[in-house]
């Protein structure tokens, strides 16, 4: 029989999240939102809580806790803030993994253990303005040069990079090898040629750093290389694989955020005589979504748990991520229907969460390439 | 120095609701939490433990489910928890309350005990100094702000229109109001931690050499609840269109009779 | 003296509380379905002279500790005393204002001569059949109202809230006998020592906390208005707090707003001036105990869930409202000097 009760453990996992969300984070995010800028504040309060290393182990300084305990945390802070959401989600299960699951002892030592015990935040810098789903289109080199390498390249959308300490950077080791020429590198905030650019500007996650980043003759020792030369587009690959499960989660809290602020609303908002939650229309509209997002959260879930087995998780994960991502879109369009005119507003988070939703079908795989590792693991060709 | 920490697991009494058909409470749903100022207690006992080192017991009298209460406390940082349970502590008042977990504390060994100001679901605000009578120790309460220096304790006491600072010799009892300080947040790891430890869980066969059985749970109770009953409910208020001396006078009026003023 | 009322009358730099007289009128009106007498206890440094005060409020004799040691609180040699009175009288109930000193001193005092304290109350009724002393008072944070007895055990205790009960008028022509009680304190009775002590002004400034809030909303006008309200709220002991368009218009800082975009709210007194009560005000202070809502426009929607709605002009009505505080707050005073 399967059991999908939390344990007593992520039950007090969730309950902390949920408080920290609701006292920290949200009385911010709109703020934020308008201002395009993350709060380093805020950042750091959640390090000391422990919320950047929450599936890493103890011997180097993280949480020790597990991954459906990341995807509780992904969804309670995307409740209130789903720029929250990507900000710990691309420092944990893209940048943190990728030392994580191929870094040496050594590496993890120096570079993870920072990151994970809350002193550090990661990015991970793979996207470029000719390389998005087709990640075999990165041009960005790295030129052998004795024990160093030298990086030359640009990259966008680079999140968290405004404020990040440690860049995993992808770039070409061979140019001749297409996708197996890609290596991965692990580079310092601070090294020479390696600039920041401006935070575009975007739809939604507005409050997100995210960059363009400039590379341009970045010497990097060869120590700083993750696993060996060629295995580059393995490891971004790896990373983006669980990364989904946190962006399913992060989408399953956007959408149960805005179904909350719904409830609230329906039971004040009176129109022709009546509280607007007495509609039948409002009740079975909010009894479907509810419905849906249930069923994102338990496919969320499993693959999570499948993560923590060890089992082959990475279709469970593109399944819940393209599952739940439409349904935040169709959640909160639905939730800023039911609030009417207000629900447009700046004023209200159901507008925020509305534009918030779209980048979920978007960023670590677009609902497209969803498609393409789902069908490729059911062998449909 | 061995620092502890009395808290009590409340209905979080800002969720309660009225039934408004039958006017009785509606306890079905309500979380519990941690009595706030018992938090603010914990942040007191973590925060001298890092001044000064030493070690962290909290202590919780209460029933099994109290588990997660002191599981949140060892979250947020104590060393070591301790759970009073049995069924003879049932029913018992702040007098056989102090009582039992004086011979708790006398159990565990303590330099300093820290407990909230008061509980919110009775708001009583007895059972510090009732248990610090019977450790027969002395006690400081409303305490804003500590400080410890060898065996003597220095306790900023805020009361309704001054602040004392006091001074005391371990071992002493200090009630924490919240304006203590935000009490931390527990950490991710914390609660990994919390789980892998062990509760200790004393009951009255444990404690029985160190109280007097007659003066525990619903019998050993100097009060007893004769009734309980919800408050009545809000009326529909008025609206005046007066002149602007009576409307002060309905103010007035209205501020007396609700004892605001 | 068995059977009779005790009341232990707090002072503070020589000035009575003033919970201490409310407390005697009380006592007095119990006393006489007991038959019983009223017994006022002070306890000091240089207090003796205050008996006399206690007796004029209607005590019927005054017991008083007047010892150097007593000039500030602390607990235990005031707990000592009081232990020392309760054995040699026997009081069948002793009654306390709840304040921070009788919050501090009953529970140790019961814990002491072992028996019943019932924190807070609210209401005090003596039992016809059994004379027991019933004391009410709320709980689950005053969802919830609780009657308790304290059956086999004396004196009754109980710790009452300020402002509930009635003191009676000052009568300059009552006598009664005011008896100096010896109590031998020794050095280790000083097991805690003042050091430092600092009268100030508490200033809250999260509204969530404040127990009477004075907020306003656009009828107050401007940035000015909030000057005015912050009148009434000194007098009444309160905050200021806003609703959302005040916050907007950049006239009162946004930690103070109330509402669904700002904070929840559950004061003693809500003074709503000015604000119509838009649902989402209205959703971040309907828990409030009592609401006051003053509105030009008598159809705002504020006035829906007032306990009592003036319609008029705040402008005119508040500066009357502070000087009818100020005339309350004297003529206490006088009463109790």
């Amino acid at each position: 029989m399967i059991d999908f009760a939390l344990t007593k453990e992520q039950l007090l996992q969730q309950e902390l999240f949920r408080k920290f969300a609701e006292t920290e984070i949200k009385p911010l995010s709109r703020d934020m939102d308008e201002a395009e800028e993350y709060s380093m504040e805020l950042v750091q309060k959640m390090q000391k809580a422990g919320f950047f290393g929450i599936p890493y182990s103890r011997d180097y300084g993280g949480a020790g806790a597990d991954v459906l305990t990341y995807t509780l945390c992904m969804e309670e802070v995307s409740k209130v803030d789903a720029s929250t959401g990507i900000t710990i989600s691309v420092h944990t299960s893209l940048c943190c993994a990728c030392i994580n699951e191929f870094g040496s002892e050594e590496q993890k030592q120096k570079y993870l253990r920072p990151l994970v015990s809350g002193e550090k935040i990661g990015c991970y810098s793979l996207t470029e303005p000719n390389a998005g789903t087709d990640a075999s289109g990165v041009q960005t080199e790295a030129t052998k040069d004795g024990d160093y390498y030298i990086l030359n390249g640009s990259k966008v959308f680079t999140t968290n990079s405004g404020f990040a300490d440690t860049f995993v950077v992808f770039a070409l080791t061979d140019k001749t090898l297409g996708p197996k020429g890609m290596s991965a590198f692990i580079v310092e905030r601070g090294t020479e040629g390696l600039s920041v650019g401006r935070n575009i500007p975007r739809c939604g996650i507005r409050a997100a750093s995210n960059c363009e980043v400039a590379i341009q003759n970045v010497r990097v020792h060869k120590s700083q290389m993750l696993g060996r030369e060629g295995q580059g587009y393995k490891i971004a690959m790896t990373a983006l694989g669980g990364g989904r499960i946190g962006i399913g989660a992060q989408a399953v809290g956007i959408a149960q955020g805005a179904i909350n602020e719904t409830m609230k609303y329906v039971k004040e908002r009176k129109q022709f005589g009546k509280r607007i939650s007495q509609f039948q229309n409002t009740q079975f509209k909010l009894a479907e979504m509810q419905t849906k997002v249930d069923a994102a959260r338990l496919m969320v879930w499993r693959a999570a748990r499948a993560k923590d087995l060890h089992q082959n998780y990475a279709p469970l994960a593109a399944m819940c991520k393209l599952y739940a991502s439409e349904v935040a879109n169709d959640v909160t369009r639905e939730c800023v229907q039911l609030f009417g005119g207000y629900g447009y507003s700046r004023e209200y988070p159901v507008e925020r969460a509305f534009r918030d939703a779209k980048i979920t079908e978007i960023y670590e795989g677009t609902s497209e390439a969803m498609k393409m590792i789902i069908s490729g693991a059911m062998k449909v060709k | 120095m061995e620092i502890v920490v009395c808290i009590k697991q409340v209905p979080d009494t800002t969720e309660v609701k009225l039934d408004p058909k039958t006017n009785t409470l509606i306890r079905d749903g309500v979380p519990s939490i941690i009595n706030p100022d018992d938090k603010a207690a914990l942040e007191a006992a973590l925060e001298l433990k890092e001044k000064v080192g030493g070690n962290v017991t909290v202590v919780c009298m209460g029933p099994p489910q109290a588990d997660v209460a002191l599981r949140e406390a060892l979250a947020m940082g104590c060393d070591n928890a301790v759970l009073l349970s049995d069924r003879n502590f049932g029913g018992s008042d702040t007098y056989a309350t102090a009582h039992i977990l004086a011979a708790g504390l006398r159990h565990i060994g303590y330099d300093i005990v820290f407990a909230g100001r008061q509980a919110i679901d009775g708001d009583t605000a007895q059972v510090g100094p009732q248990l610090a009578e019977q450790l027969k120790i002395p006690q400081v309460s409303y305490a804003t702000g500590i400080q410890v220096e060898g065996n003597t304790v220095t306790v900023k006491r805020q009361i309704e229109d001054r602040y004392y600072l006091m001074q005391t010799q371990t071992p002493c009892l200090i009630t924490v109001l919240s304006e203590f300080g935000k009490p931390r947040y527990m950490t991710v790891g914390g609660i990994v931690d919390a789980y892998q430890k062990e509760i200790t869980v004393l009951g009255f066969e444990d404690l029985k050499d160190k109280l007097v059985p007659e003066h525990i749970g619903l019998k050993g109770s100097p009060t007893n609840v004769r009734q309980s009953f919800a408050k009545q409910a809000k009326g529909t208020g008025t609206v005046l269109n007066v002149s602007p001396d009576e409307a002060v006078k309905a103010i007035m009026e209205k501020l007396i009779e609700k004892h605001v003023i | 003296m068995g059977k009779n009322i005790f009341v232990y009358v707090e002072q503070r730099d020589g000035t009575l509380q003033r919970v201490g007289l409310e407390l005697i009128g009380e006592a007095k009106r119990l006393a006489q379905s007991l038959d019983a007498q009223v017994v006022g206890v002070l306890m000091g440094s240089d207090v003796e002279p205050l008996g006399q005060t206690l007796i004029q409020h209607g005590a019927d004799e005054v017991l008083v500790v007047d010892e150097p040691l007593l000039k500030e609180y602390t607990t235990e040699p005031y707990t000592k005393a009081l232990t020392q009175i309760i054995k040699n009288y026997e009081p069948e109930i002793f009654l306390f204002g709840a304040t921070s000193q009788g919050r501090d001193l009953a529970p140790r005092v019961a814990g002491r001569v072992h028996t019943g304290l019932t924190a807070d109350c609210t209401g005090l009724e003596i039992d016809e059949e059994s004379k027991l002393l019933l004391m009410t008072r709320p709980a689950f944070g005053g969802n919830l109202m609780a009657t308790i007895v304290c059956k086999d055990y004396r004196p009754q205790m109980a710790t009452v809230r300020p402002g509930i009960m009635v003191a009676l008028p000052k009568d300059p022509a009552r006598t009664g006998s005011v008896t100096r009680v010896p109590v031998a304190f020794s050095p280790e009775d000083q097991n805690v020592k003042i050091v430092e002590m600092h009268k100030e002004t508490r200033k809250i400034v999260d509204i969530t906390e404040a127990k009477i809030l004075v907020s306003g909303g656009r009828g107050i006008g401007g940035p000015e208005g909030f000057q005015l309200l912050r009148r009434v709220a000194d007098e009444l002991g309160g905050e200021i707090s806003s609703s959302r368009v005040c916050v907007e218009n950049g006239w009162i800082e946004s930690e103070r707003q109330v509402g669904q975009t700002g904070k929840t709210v559950r004061p003693n007194l809500y003074l709503a001036c000015g604000i119509s009560g838009q649902i989402q005000h209205l959703a971040g202070m309907e828990e409030s105990d009592l609401i006051i809502a003053i509105n030009k426009n008598e159809t705002a929607p504020i006035f829906g869930v007032a306990d009592l709605g003036i319609v008029g002009d705040l402008n005119v009505i508040l500066p009357k409202l502070v000087d009818a505080l100020k005339a309350y707050k004297a003529q206490k005073a006088n009463e109790v000097g």
